[in-house]
């Protein structure tokens, strides 16, 4: 197992090396630059702050320029927050946007098993409709809009919660954006869970287990859950890279640093060091990501072999 | 965005069970499986007003009294008024809402339909071709794909925003592109079983192209995870638009999309509500009801219940 | 020295005790600045989010009032030779940098010499360009700093030079490319001395965090000369880019001042707040451009003319907007120093609509188009709701003459690029004026300078060009009667926009929102205010 996880982070290594090309270039090739501002530069200006960031140089070079800075771990500056360079912003920017998805996970994961559970249970009864409905509404109501909608009850209508920014150590100012991030995660948990769960519960063993004259609750408990879980922490990978890359609504309605916000407001400056330092950031988490879910899947599933 | 919906997982179990049987599988939408739909009551109902809001949103342009850019110099953002035929309202800019609510529809489905077909086309085509040569050729194209899976698309769907600009259709063509991933590999898996059937040997036998044996053996097959890959991928699509919207990156005005409507109505929910009531409730609509009909169609499609 | 530094050490320790002590009734003012600023170093600086820190924690020789008029800074004092050309300022007594070093003339003159060094590329070196040698100094024709016109005579005196009269130039002073930078600590840590672990300031605050993306947060500074009345103790200087949720956070109590606030909610805030929203002059025009290189439609001045008088102006500010924007005929904004009395304003303005879009119509005919051969132009704007309703308005305004317009918006950088390079028929544009004078909006319309064989357009991005023009402005900069300086400007303005050189939309206003937490504030026309003047009741 260990030789195939070493055999995946290898493989990966070329294609994320033609992701990072093919960013580079794409970015390039966009029109606009980090210096277009509401205001002309002047000529002179502009060829210093192009020379100094390296811009005058012919686009092929400035590609090895960059990539031989990547080898030796150095991001490069930001061109647009001149106080900081990439590494940096990503060092201030990475932990609150973790934080956010991790809560947000952990949160949602436990909230969307348990809401499954139960809709599986009491199937096409009253508490199943509840649940699938304030499941989906997190689903399919776009997350900006939720965020703004909570910020305006929450925080300015019934004043229990801050309506945004941050300060240190501060629970309070995680609630709302947290429940935005993750409402649709136990939406979508809870609704893998509901389907695998009435699948389980129909399936020969179950009623092999139930007629042997276990209780239903013991029958749940004792012999469904477990298979049940396995699509489930199959979607556990994706689902928090979704997190982590889907938090950017999140931190620009409250106000938060967080990478996500970093990356759009880059994309828009053109700040190209911005850009491709967070891409290569969300690449290697959702790498990492998808290996230990794979990992734990095969722990979980004795069907499954890597070889 | 894979992952979005959790289409994946609904997909892969799906497509796990279709491995699961021998003999002819994943047929069309046969008759049993289209009176096993149609006894699913939620199924019904969302088809039903589903089909009524595409129609709408395909005649009512014609009927409705205002053009969806016309300006009403004398109704500037103003609440619905029956007399002058403003039925939603009015934007800041004193157009009909009604009007734009049907143009914005109309191009959310556009949209989500072009960028699922650009991705159920590049999906087949690339698993089929994995999953009949097979060998290398297959070993290499998947390892390809799974690591596609770990790029960010988001971010990815945000550099072609900002590289081509805001033109719709070719937004909605990248976002195909990089949608077919979970297609492919069904498909893959599909024709890795179909190609080791005797009808397929014998095609082979006389001479057959490959290709044409794609086309007509394999294809036809696929039915069934198509069409629940393109129900839970029109959503996943709706709701990627209106976060580009939300971030400035939608379609050009004066047209324009559900999304772009709920990301200018958001702001003034106080005030002007009629801007983002209307559209909000279509879109929420849109999506419950397509939900219910992918979670109808899994059922039906059930290749286990036969 | 040992002695000195002990009692230092002693005085810091016991400053430091009373803030603690003080700390549990400190006033902090949360402050929505909107975007992040780019930078911290008044050099490299380019806008309003970035003034409003950098203004609290470094101070020129001159400073700005409450109603942001130019009054004494870090000079005391200052005399003015007879022809209007050499300013002697003398600093006052004391003054000195966070770190306890002294703020010398030396300092100013290294902080233009900086300001001016081609490697440093300062965004808005140009504003300080009425300085001896400036100009030529930045472009690199003259190496030598030393010929640039800033001296010191002593640590307390410095002499400032200029090419010419200029009557603004007290007022440019203020700006923050004239800020003094610390020697000592450019010359040991180069750019990084901006890092807020290196920062020191000689203003009212100084900037001790820096949240990219969240906020920059600054304290008050105990060795500012004005200490004593300096009333906020910290600030929060926030970032956010969403204005409807910064007026949400406003309205839970998070912020005591917003500095723009989304124009449909203004009603809402007058209803429901009154007293809070200002909405005030603000020196600046929000205009669209239209390309008149040879070859283009738009060189055709009949064209021109039928674009510009057909938009029905008044509508704009109260109804698209919401804000009451006041329409703008000319190119000089009301309330300009320095300036004629009666404004530019065109007859057509008061004729009838009805009757400029016939006149309109018969232009487009002698153009050459009609119902027959439409004319379709292509409209850019960069991303923004404001935007994007007046580009919709101009649209349908304009379809009535029989001009179909595609609209196109893309983001800032984007869309200035294609502006620059020509790429474009009729775009968006706006100018805040930098300094009270009408030389500065003016100059946008002058004619490109010939660099080596390609012409620099600057912010002309509609490449207007009229020798007369630019006659009078050449004449106007050396003319020393304010007066009769005036007058050639206003003869300026008048040519070009009897020429449709652009289309002036309507006159910039500022939107505050303040709590009434909040008192100190002064609406003013360049919408500066320091923090050193407010103060703030629980």
């Amino acid at each position: 197992m260990l030789a195939y996880a070493f055999r995946r982070v290898l493989s990966a290594i070329p294609i994320a090396l033609i992701a990072v090309t093919a960013c580079f270039f794409i970015l390039r090739l966009a029109p606009g630059g980090p210096f277009d501002g509401e205001r002309a530069l002047p000529p002179t200006v502009l060829a210093n702050l192009r020379a100094h960031y390296n811009l005058d140089q012919p686009l092929i070079v400035q590609y090895f320029i960059y990539i031989w800075r990547l080898v030796q771990g150095d991001l490069g500056p930001s061109m647009v927050i001149d106080g900081f360079n990439v590494s940096q912003l990503i060092a201030i920017g990475f932990p609150f946007t973790l934080t956010m998805a991790l809560t947000a996970f952990v949160i949602a994961t436990v909230v969307g098993l348990l809401a499954g559970m139960v809709a599986s249970v009491y199937q096409n009864k009253w508490p199943d409709y509840v649940l699938v409905l304030g499941v989906m509404v997190g689903v399919l109501i776009p997350n900006f809009l939720m965020a703004a909608l909570l910020q305006l009850w929450f925080g300015v209508y019934l004043k229990w919660l801050p309506a945004g920014g941050w300060v240190n150590g501060s629970w309070m100012h995680l609630v709302l954006p947290v429940t935005v991030l993750a409402w649709p995660h136990a939406g979508r948990i809870s609704r893998l869970m509901r389907g695998s769960m009435i699948e389980v519960l129909g399936s020969n063993y179950v009623r092999t287990a139930r007629a042997k004259g276990l209780g239903e609750r013991l029958v749940v408990a004792r012999h469904a859950i477990k298979p049940a879980l396995l699509p489930v922490v199959s979607y556990l990978g994706p689902g928090l890279s979704y997190l982590l890359t889907g938090s950017l609504a999140v931190e620009q309605v409250f106000g938060l640093p967080g990478i996500g916000k970093y990356f759009v407001t880059a994309a828009l400056n053109r700040d190209y060091g911005v850009v491709l330092g967070t891409t290569i950031l969300y690449m290697f988490i959702i790498l990492a990501l998808n290996l230990i879910v794979d990992l734990v899947y095969a722990w979980l599933d004795p069907k499954v072999r890597y070889s | 965005m894979p992952g979005l919906t959790g289409k994946d997982q609904v997909l892969t179990t799906y497509a796990n069970k279709l491995a699961s049987l021998d003999a002819p599988k994943g047929r069309s939408l046969t008759q049993d499986a289209l009176r096993r739909l149609a006894r699913n009551k939620a199924a019904v109902v969302s088809i039903a007003i589903l089909v009524l809001i595409i129609v709408t949103a395909i005649v009512g342009p014609y009927l409705v009294p205002w053009g969806y850019a016309q300006v009403d110099w004398s109704n500037i953002r103003k609440p619905p008024n029956f007399e002058v035929g403003h039925y939603l309202g009015t934007d800041q800019n004193g157009r009909d809402m009604l009007a734009r609510v049907l143009q914005g529809t109309q191009m959310s489905l556009i949209v989500a339909l072009v960028a699922t077909l650009v991705s159920v086309t590049i999906g087949v085509v690339y698993g089929a071709v994995a999953g009949y040569f097979g060998g290398r050729v297959d070993a290499i194209m998947m390892r390809f794909v799974d690591i596609m899976y770990a790029l960010p698309y988001i971010l990815f769907v945000i550099i072609l925003v900002v590289m081509f600009g805001r033109n719709p259709v070719l937004l909605f063509i990248g976002i195909g592109a990089i949608e077919w991933l979970t297609m492919a590999r069904i498909v893959r898996g599909q024709t890795l079983s179909i190609k080791e059937k005797e009808f397929v040997e014998a095609a082979r036998a006389g001479g057959v192209k490959p290709f044409t044996i794609i086309m007509r053996h394999i294809v036809p097959n696929l039915t069934g995870p198509v069409v629940i890959y393109a129900t839970l991928t029109i959503p996943e699509i709706i709701i990627a638009e209106s976060f580009l919207s939300y971030l400035g990156l939608g379609v050009q005005e004066p047209q324009t999309s559900l999304g772009t409507l709920i990301s200018a109505g958001a702001p003034v929910a106080e005030v002007m509500p009629w801007l983002l009531l209307a559209p909000a409730l279509v879109l929420v609509t849109m999506l419950f009801c397509l939900t219910y009909i992918g979670d109808g169609l899994r059922d039906a499609l059930d290749p286990k219940d036969r | 020295m040992k002695f000195t530094t002990a009692i230092q050490a002693v005085a810091t320790a016991g400053a430091m005790a009373l803030m603690m002590s003080t700390a549990a009734s400190a006033v902090t003012l949360q402050l929505h600045n909107g975007g992040d600023p780019g930078t911290l170093d008044p050099h490299k600086a380019s806008g309003d989010w970035e003034n409003r820190v950098i203004g609290d924690y470094i101070e020129g020789l001159l400073t700005e009032s409450p109603s942001a008029e130019a009054i004494a800074g870090q000079a005391e004092s200052w005399d003015i030779s007879e022809d209007g050309t050499v300013y002697t300022f003398h600093l006052r007594d004391g003054i000195q940098w966070s770190d306890g070093t002294p703020v010398t003339a030396g300092d100013f003159v290294f902080a233009f010499q900086r300001l001016f060094d081609p490697k440093t590329a300062a965004d808005y070196a140009y504003l300080q360009f009425p300085i001896l040698n400036a100009e030529a100094i930045n472009s690199g024709e003259i190496t030598d700093f030393n010929e640039l016109g800033v001296k010191a005579i002593d640590d307390k005196t410095l002499e400032i030079t200029l090419n010419a009269s200029t009557p603004f130039f007290l007022e440019a002073l203020t700006h923050y490319t004239a800020y003094p930078v610390p020697r000592h600590l450019v010359e040991k840590l180069g750019d990084e001395w901006t890092k807020v672990e290196n920062i020191v300031g000689n203003g009212p605050y100084l900037v001790k965090e820096w949240l990219p993306g969240s906020y920059v947060r600054s304290e008050k500074n105990a060795d500012y000369y004005d200490a004593a009345n300096v009333q906020i103790d910290e600030v929060y200087y926030h970032v956010l880019e969403d204005q409807a949720a910064a007026l949400n956070r406003y309205r839970a109590g998070e912020f005591d001042i917003l500095t723009d606030f989304p124009a449909d909610q203004y009603q809402w805030l007058q209803d429901n707040m009154p007293g809070q929203a200002h909405v005030t002059p603000f020196l600046g025009i929000y205009y669209y451009v239209m390309n008149q290189q040879e070859g283009q439609v738009l060189s055709d001045i009949r064209i021109r003319e039928a674009l510009s008088t057909t938009i029905v102006r008044d509508v704009i500010g109260p109804d698209i907007l919401g804000t009451g924007e006041l329409p703008a005929y000319g190119w000089v904004p009301p309330g300009a120093a320095n300036y004629v009395e009666n404004a530019y304003h065109p007859a057509w303005a008061d004729t009838p609509y009805e009757e400029r879009v016939e006149h309109a119509k018969d232009l487009m005919t002698e153009a050459g188009y009609g119902p027959a051969n439409p004319l379709t132009l292509q409209l850019r704007y960069n991303t923004n709701d404001n935007h994007q309703r007046i580009a919709v308005a101009l649209a349908a305004m304009w379809e009535p003459i029989g001009i179909k317009i595609e609209l196109f918006n893309a983001e800032t950088a984007v869309h200035y690029d294609a502006l620059r390079a020509g790429d474009f028929q009729v775009g968006r544009a706006g100018w805040l004026m930098d300094y009270n004078d009408p030389s500065n909006t003016l100059d946008l319309l002058k004619t490109g300078i010939d660099q080596g064989g390609t012409m620099n357009w600057g912010n002309n991005y509609g490449r207007y060009s009229n020798a007369e023009f630019d006659a009078l402005m050449t004449q106007a900069s050396t003319e020393l009667d304010l007066k009769a300086r005036g007058q050639l400007l206003a003869n300026a303005e008048k040519i070009a926009m009897d020429e449709f050189a652009a289309i002036p939309i309507y006159w910039y206003v500022s939107k505050d929102v303040v709590s009434p937490k909040i008192s100190g504030f002064e609406e003013n026309p360049k919408n500066i205010f320091r923090t050193r003047w407010l103060s703030k009741s629980e």
